[in-house]
């Protein structure tokens, strides 16, 4: 069993999604809701046991099948994906958990769905194999698509059917990309594709930097990176707010898979190819953080202030992948996990918030008030505050580390000015937000049956989200630690090359 | 025969890019399909292109590389369910917009007759 552990986060959810489809577990509501919850919970605990195994053994590798890399598929546990396993696992169980309130009944199969997607995100996070990340990716978005869908309105199939075609799109991009370098390297497998990147030469340097730039076509698109970005804002606004939070680690795929291709396989040892997207990737991120600023300003409710803070949460990491230097990734590892948390949050907040004012919903402006003002203004404020990067929460640290980490590069005079413009604007918003929602009332005060109070499970749900604030921010000192421990081994070209070839021995 | 399969490819992606240009959601769909099989097609000269080969490595250096296959055969089962998927979510679409346009309803220009689709009952 120990073993194959490395395996499990992918196989658990995929047996909870079968399990859930058939009786006597998928059979009534109640049990549904039960077992997929359980589920969840198990696959976060079975996920924290591999991060521990991982922090105390080193990398973890899986040969799917016992064939041995290059000629197999494997999977790879490193500090960095056994994180981000670990945080999709906890948002599996936020949202399952605050699903079960009702929402997960306005549509078919939302449990097995949720399931689904969360087996595609860990397959990505987990794999180190760039084929079997197209599958994966495949098996997410498929689930995306149709999760997308549920319990939605007219609006909502006009967002769902420009995101199918855009990410079909993508998915013919990827492929053709991973037809170039498999021509010219002869393996898909990361770990080898990084060896033999180093030894091109000739036109072949030119036919895998193609492939390398199209993968960055298709990441960018999966991240939302500028000028990919612009299905995002209305299919995240468009999905059911439970959705749209477990959503926000999708992009973070695009960025994950950036950080892997960008710094193992076209990193500091590629030679005439090292570092060939950083210039674009630089720009395209500076662009986006200010596009994102602006969407930030302009978003007239809450639910599309959440998509747009996803947007300058992906450029600031793009930017700090970009400059490719361990300090950066540690930030941008400690980043990934504050933003994905706080937004998830704010998509399930707008939520609450939007359900008990009646007809005004979510909208940023004056309207009755909320029915439990104490209640929500707090998980407001705390998640605002996160947000923004004020102190003493989690984004405060964030804030200071990544610009701490830009402080020394010749990158400086453009990242900081736009990045602090673009905190800036958040805070503007974010302020004006919370003074509209909660202080500014308008119209006749709606009556008890019209507002729907908060749930147990939904609380229970947003107050794991909210806790994580203060709590990164507590426990900043081990979890920073881990962060450069995993940036150190994404950076550790060597090592990582010689531990996935030799299966882990 | 590299020319003419690689003219193949090309042809296929062209006519792929500019259906899935236009702007109602069944030309696209059919860009899409096109634009897949190119990629097929693509994918498996990825391992080059040669007759007669074994292909199992053995002792000769020339061999049919029999990994691209197997990305071919994946390719076509996404590239399939994807297809159904998006041919579901078109027709969907038609019924809740009205109109079959990607955006949900046609630009207001003068010259255009599209009062019939959208007087379509949902």
């Amino acid at each position: 069993m120990n073993q194959h552990l490395t395996f499990l986060p992918v196989l658990l959810p995929m047996l909870a999604g079968v399990v859930l489809l058939v009786s006597p577990f998928g059979k009534t509501k109640t049990s549904r809701r039960v077992t997929s919850v359980t589920l969840s919970v198990v696959t976060l605990l079975v996920s924290l046991l591999l991060l521990l195994k991982v922090q105390a053994q080193g990398p973890q590798i899986y040969a799917i099948g016992d064939w041995s890399a290059p000629f197999g598929i494997v999977l790879v546990a490193d500090q960095l994906s056994i994180l981000l396993v670990c945080l999709t696992a906890l948002l599996g169980v936020v949202c399952t958990l605050y699903a079960s309130a009702g929402d997960d009944h306005k549509g078919s199969f939302f449990h097995p769905l949720i399931h689904f997607l969360i087996l595609g995100v860990n397959g990505a996070f987990l794999t180190g194999d760039a084929f079997n990340l197209f599958v994966f990716f495949e098996v997410l978005l498929i689930a995306s698509y149709a999760l997308l869908m549920h319990g939605g309105d007219k609006k909502n199939t006009r967002a769902a059917l420009q995101y199918v075609i855009l990410n079909l799109v993508g998915s013919a991009i990827f492929l053709i990309a991973l037809g170039v370098l498999y021509g010219v390297l002869g393996t898909l497998n990361m770990a080898d594709m990084a060896e033999k990147v180093t030894h091109l030469q000739g036109d072949d340097v030119y036919l895998a930097k193609i492939g390398g730039l199209l993968l960055l076509v298709v990441f960018a698109l999966k991240g939302a990176l500028l000028p990919l970005h612009l299905w995002l804002p209305n299919t995240y606004a468009t999905a059911i707010p439970v959705v749209a939070a477990l959503f926000a680690i999708m992009t973070k795929v695009g960025v994950y898979s950036m950080m892997r291709v960008y710094t193992l396989i076209f990193g500091d040892e590629a030679g005439e190819l090292s570092h060939m997207a950083q210039t674009w990737l630089w720009w395209l991120a500076i662009a986006t953080i200010a596009m994102g600023a602006i969407g930030v300003l302009a978003s007239k409710d809450l639910r599309k202030l959440a998509a747009n803070l996803v947007i300058v949460s992906v450029g600031t990491l793009v930017a700090l992948i970009a400059v490719q230097t361990v300090e950066a990734s540690s930030a941008a590892i400690y980043y990934i996990v504050h933003s994905t948390l706080v937004t998830a949050a704010l998509f399930l907040l707008a939520d609450l918030i939007g359900r008990q004012r009646g007809k005004v919903a979510d909208r940023i402006s004056a309207g009755p008030g909320v029915a439990q003002p104490k209640l929500l203004g707090a998980c407001f404020v705390i998640a605002a505050v996160a947000v923004i990067g004020m102190p003493p929460l989690s984004g405060f640290i964030g804030k200071v580390w990544l610009l701490k980490a830009t402080l020394d590069t010749e990158f400086i005079v453009v990242f900081w000015p736009v990045y602090l413009f673009a905190s800036l604007a958040v805070l503007f918003s974010v302020s004006k937000a919370g003074s509209a929602v909660f202080w500014h009332h308008q119209g006749k005060p709606l009556t008890e049956a019209e507002q729907e109070r908060v749930h147990p499970t939904q609380l229970i749900a947003l107050l794991i989200l909210i806790a994580s604030a203060p709590l990164m921010s507590i426990f900043a000192g081990p979890l920073s630690e881990y962060a450069i421990g995993a940036a150190t081994q994404l950076h550790d070209f060597n090592s990582n090359i010689n531990i996935i070839l030799s299966g882990g021995q | 025969m590299e020319l003419l399969y690689a003219s193949c490819v090309g042809v296929l992606v062209f006519c792929g890019v500019f259906l899935i240009l236009r702007s109602r959601t069944f030309p696209v769909v059919l860009g899409l399909t096109m634009l897949s099989y190119a990629v097929n097609l693509f994918l498996f000269s990825s391992g080059r292109l040669s007759f007669n080969q074994a292909a199992v490595l053995g002792t000769g250096t020339e061999y049919a590389d029999p990994l691209p296959q197997a990305f071919v055969l994946t390719a076509i089962v996404i590239g399939f369910a994807m297809t159904a998927f998006v041919v579901v979510l078109a027709i969907r679409g038609r019924s809740d917009l009205g109109s079959d346009h990607v955006d949900g309803e046609f630009p207001i220009t003068n010259n255009n007759n599209n009062d019939k689709n959208k007087k379509v009952k949902v």
